[in-house]
Parts: C-alpha cells; structure tokens; sequence
C-alpha cells in the first residue's frame, strides 16, 4: 500500500493497475477497486468510494426527527426496516419512553423478515458472480414473498419508512400474521433446496474454500462485524450482546465459524436464514395487543449525546446523535457495517487470482450507498 | 509402499471427478424439477395483465387528495402537510375570498404535488387532521417530460366542504 503509481516500475516488475468499477456489474454498485495486477494475480487494492456520497448526515441536520427516518432507508436500503428501527430506538432512549410491546414485536419480526430478504438476494448475487445464473431466479421467487408482506403492511417494498421514533406509521395489515406463517413453512421447504442447487456444487466449493481468508485478529482490527466477521469467529452479534426490541425474549443461535473462508462466511449467512425464522416462529403467534403509536407532546431529545447500535443483515450500525433540546438533531452520525466491512479487502484478496476478488468481495455483501451515505 | 500411495492418490482423483458430476447432478434435479412442472411458474406477464392487476390497498403510488362524488375535497389550507414533508413536495397555495357573511376567508386555490421529488416516506397522510389526503395505487409514473410529474390535485371547480358550511 505504500507504493504509490508514481514510483513503481510497472513494466520491470510485469505489474499493471486496473480499475474494477465504478460501472463493474460485480462490485454492486458505484464503488471502483483500483487494483495492481501481476499476471493474474491481486497484488494490492485500494478502494475508492464517494460516488454515491448524497451528504446525509448533513442533510439530516435540517431534518426533524420523523423526517430524517425516511433518509436512513437510502443508506443499506436492503435493512431499511432495520436502519429505521436504529434511529427510532436512539431517539426513544434519548427521550426515555418505551414503546408497547406490540411494537416491540412487529419491529423485530420485520427486522427479521428482512434480514432474510436482504440474504435472499445476497444469496442469488453471489451465486450469480459465480457465474451460476439461476441462483438468481430462485432467490428472487422466495424474496418476492417477503416483499408482498411489507407492501401489504407498509406499502412499500423496499424503502418502507414503517418504523419510526415512537412507534409504527401504522398498524400491521390483519393479513401479516397469516402471511408471514405461511412464509415460514413454505421458506423451510425452499431452503433445502438452495443448498442442493449451489452449496454442494463442486465448481462453487472450489472456487470459495480456502479463498479470501480472514483471520479473527484481522477481522476486529478491521471492525469487521456481521456475518463476515462471524465466519471469522468474532461474536459481534448485537442481538445477543447488546439485546434490543423483542430479543431478549427469543431463543436463538450466533451463527459463528472459526474458519473465516469465503465459503464460510456463505455458511454464516446461510444458517442465519434458518435461525430468523425460528425468531419469527417465536414471536408471531404471540403478537400482544397495544397501542402502535406513543402519545408523544414532540420529539425533542434532551441536550446531551446519545448512541444506539442495532444488527442490520450486514453487521453493527451504530446511531450516534447530538441534540441541542430542539427538534432537529445538531449532529447526526451513522456508523455503518459496510463502510468498515470494505477495507478488508485489500488485506484478504491479496495474492488471490483476480476472478477470486470477485467472489471475496461478493461474500462480503457490500452495499455500496451504505459505505458512502 | 510406493504403489500404494500412487493407487490411492489415482482413487481420490476418480472419487472427485464422481463426487463432482455428482454435485451438478444434484443440483440440476431441483432445476429439472421445475422444468417439468409448469404449474410452478411465478411470473406473470405484466404488460398484457394490466386489466387484473391488482396491487395492495396501502400500496403507496401518489398522493391524492379525496374528492367525494359533490367534487368536494376536506382540506383547510393548514398547511401540516406541506410543512411535514420533508424535501417539499407539496405546495399548499391559498387564496383568499369574501364568503356570504362578509368576512374575507382563506380557501384552497392550487394543491401542487411534485411527484418527481416525492420520496414516498407517507408522512403526510398521517399528518392531516382532516384526513383529506391518501395515497393511490397507481404506479406507472414514466413520462418524457418532467413537468409532467409536478400535478395539481384539487380537481378544477372542486370547493371544500368546511367553507360550502
């Protein structure tokens, strides 16, 4: 990394620097891999992000409360629910109110609902940078599901806006119990058939065992967190350390692998889909009844600064505000998992083939708007 | 001893060529499957099944605002929505009238919606105490021109109902 283009000798050392991206269909989004090849092989990458930059937490800063949820869907906006439910949960805590336990619960069965959409896709992605195309098609018929659930209750399907400081925009649909149990038993059926399809398969395995490995001291030195960091080994499971909304009352597993492959970080993802369905299993049947909405005069948090930290199907996002006592925040800031999740990669994709980049950086799900904001 | 080992090592570089067929071969009963069975199709095709297509009723398309079958709309120039809005999208434009009993009143003259700017957030809704506004489920909203997307809801002649009181 200290090298820089000026002072290298490319054509005495057969280097050559491309750029992977910003426009490259496999890195997701606008980021682009400034990458120095030799041959085949990944000599060093240097990330650049920023396209995508749309300032927000600048722009949350004239924003009131309620206003500034809807811009937090645009930043990981495959766990829109989730980043909502960050900032609803810092505010709430600044304020000191507790929502009702209604609230509690349909917030963490829609958490989880789309931490599985969110792996559902990422799961047909991968598989699709793997040059396995059908992947695609059956992870979308099995998100689609989902999908309709949210926009039946909170009329949209990807950048909801549902979950807000205080409570709900509104109440669920009477349909979503229903919906979402027969979800459960028709997902359990299908799930099985993702690990037939593409976990088994020989070209798979050989091109993510052993690929990209992170060792667990890299992984914390880095932030890493999430699934990519529990492939590693690092217990980063907000749910379980730092319990918020209905988790403490749901029994459920950290799903962690000390291997730190790209193949097991895949696992990781792929046994959290079966672990969130067993947290809805727990909670839908058992939705209390209550308000969906606290009575609240305005949502002004006291002067003082507030931190919250929730589990996107990403890794740790961290909401951090500084009020003033008005209504608007006077800073806001979003640690996001991306964003930290990123800078591995030039320490795990180093003298790996430049179609292994591919895959690492596939199996560590980025999404680029949120690295950026 | 030798042999051996050179027997064994032939035996693993068989067993992997078997065990990897095998895998494609597995992999490929579940896409067989659904090959055979039309029934399990889950497209639809979308432009030709406009007539009964139905999206959910909360599905959010655009703002309305609610005309009863008098032209009457129920909102009184407040201004909560637009004020609630977070990048602007609504323009509540007033005007003002002298009504029957001589008192100059304000009524609505132009409701401008910017569907281009429109971040579908639904914060507007909730904030009308009048509950004059809902969001339809219209959602083919491509047009060549962008002016196109900036719309006028109150229909022309409509009136409120609070000032026909």
């Amino acid at each position: 990394m200290e090298e820089t283009l000026m002072d290298l000798d490319l054509k005495e050392r057969e280097e050559y620097v491309i750029n992977m991206g910003p426009q490259h269909p496999s890195t997701h989004g606008v980021l682009r891999f400034e990458t120095c090849l030799q041959g085949e092989k990944v000599k060093w990458i240097r990330p650049h992000c920023g396209y995508i930059h749309r300032g927000i937490e600048k722009m949350s800063e004239s924003l009131t409360y309620p206003q500034l949820v809807h811009l937090t869907d645009r930043m990981d906006y495959l766990s829109a629910h989730i980043n909502n439910e960050a900032v609803a949960l810092c505010v709430e805590n600044a304020m000191g109110v507790q929502v009702s336990d209604r609230v509690k619960y349909i917030r963490t069965i829609l958490a989880e609902l789309n931490r599985i959409a969110s792996h559902q896709l990422w799961w047909s992605a991968f598989g699709m940078d793997l040059g396995a195309l059908t992947t695609f098609f059956y992870g979308l018929r099995d998100r689609e599901k989902i999908l309709d659930i949210f926009e039946e209750s909170t009329g949209s399907r990807l950048l909801q806006s549902f979950i807000t400081p205080g409570g709900l925009m509104a109440d669920v649909h009477p349909n979503f119990q229903k919906r979402t149990r027969e979800f459960i038993t028709y997902f359990r059926k299908k799930l099985p058939e993702y690990d037939q399809l593409l976990t088994g398969n020989v070209i798979f395995q050989e091109r993510t065992k052993g690929i990209g490995y992170m060792s667990l001291e890299d992984a914390i030195n880095y932030g890493v967190t999430g699934p990519s960091g529990r492939g590693s080994g690092f217990h980063c499971d907000i749910r379980k350390i730092a319990p918020y909304s209905a988790y403490p009352l749901v029994k459920f597993n950290e799903v962690t692998y000390t291997q730190g492959d790209t193949y097991h970080r895949y696992l990781v993802r792929m046994r959290e889909m079966w672990e969130s369905l067993d947290i809805i299993d727990q909670l839908i049947d058992n939705i209390p009844q209550g308000p969906i909405m606290l009575e609240l005069k305005a949502i002004k948090p006291p002067k003082g600064e507030f931190y919250q930290r929730v589990e996107t199907a990403r890794g740790e996002l961290g909401v951090y505000i500084v009020s003033d006592g008005g209504p608007t925040p006077a800073r806001i800031r979003y640690r996001t998992p991306n964003f930290s999740n990123l800078f591995i990669i030039n320490k795990i994709a180093a003298e790996h083939k430049i179609a292994d980049l591919v895959a690492i950086s596939g199996s560590l799900d980025l999404v680029i708007p949120d690295i950026d904001r | 001893m030798a042999l051996l080992s050179t027997l064994k090592e032939v035996g693993n570089y068989f067993r992997e060529i078997y065990q990897g067929v095998a895998s494609l071969v597995n992999g490929m009963k579940v896409t067989g499957k659904y090959f055979v069975k039309p029934s399990t199709i889950v497209t639809q095709k979308y432009p030709e099944n406009r007539a009964e297509l139905k999206m959910f009723g909360n599905f959010k398309g655009e703002l309305i605002l609610i005309h009863d079958e008098n032209n009457h709309h129920r909102c009184n120039v407040c201004n909560t929505c637009a004020r609630r809005c977070p990048n602007g999208s609504i323009e509540v434009i007033a005007k003002k009238v002298v009504g029957a009993d001589g008192r100059t009143k304000k009524i609505l003259d132009q409701y401008i919606y910017h569907l281009d700017t429109c971040t579908f957030c639904g914060l507007c809704v909730p904030a009308c105490d009048e509950n004059a506004l809902k969001f339809d489920n219209t959602f083919e909203h491509a047009v060549f021109d962008k002016s196109k997307l900036v719309k006028v809801l109150n229909k022309p002649g409509s009136s409120s109902i609070t000032t026909n009181e």
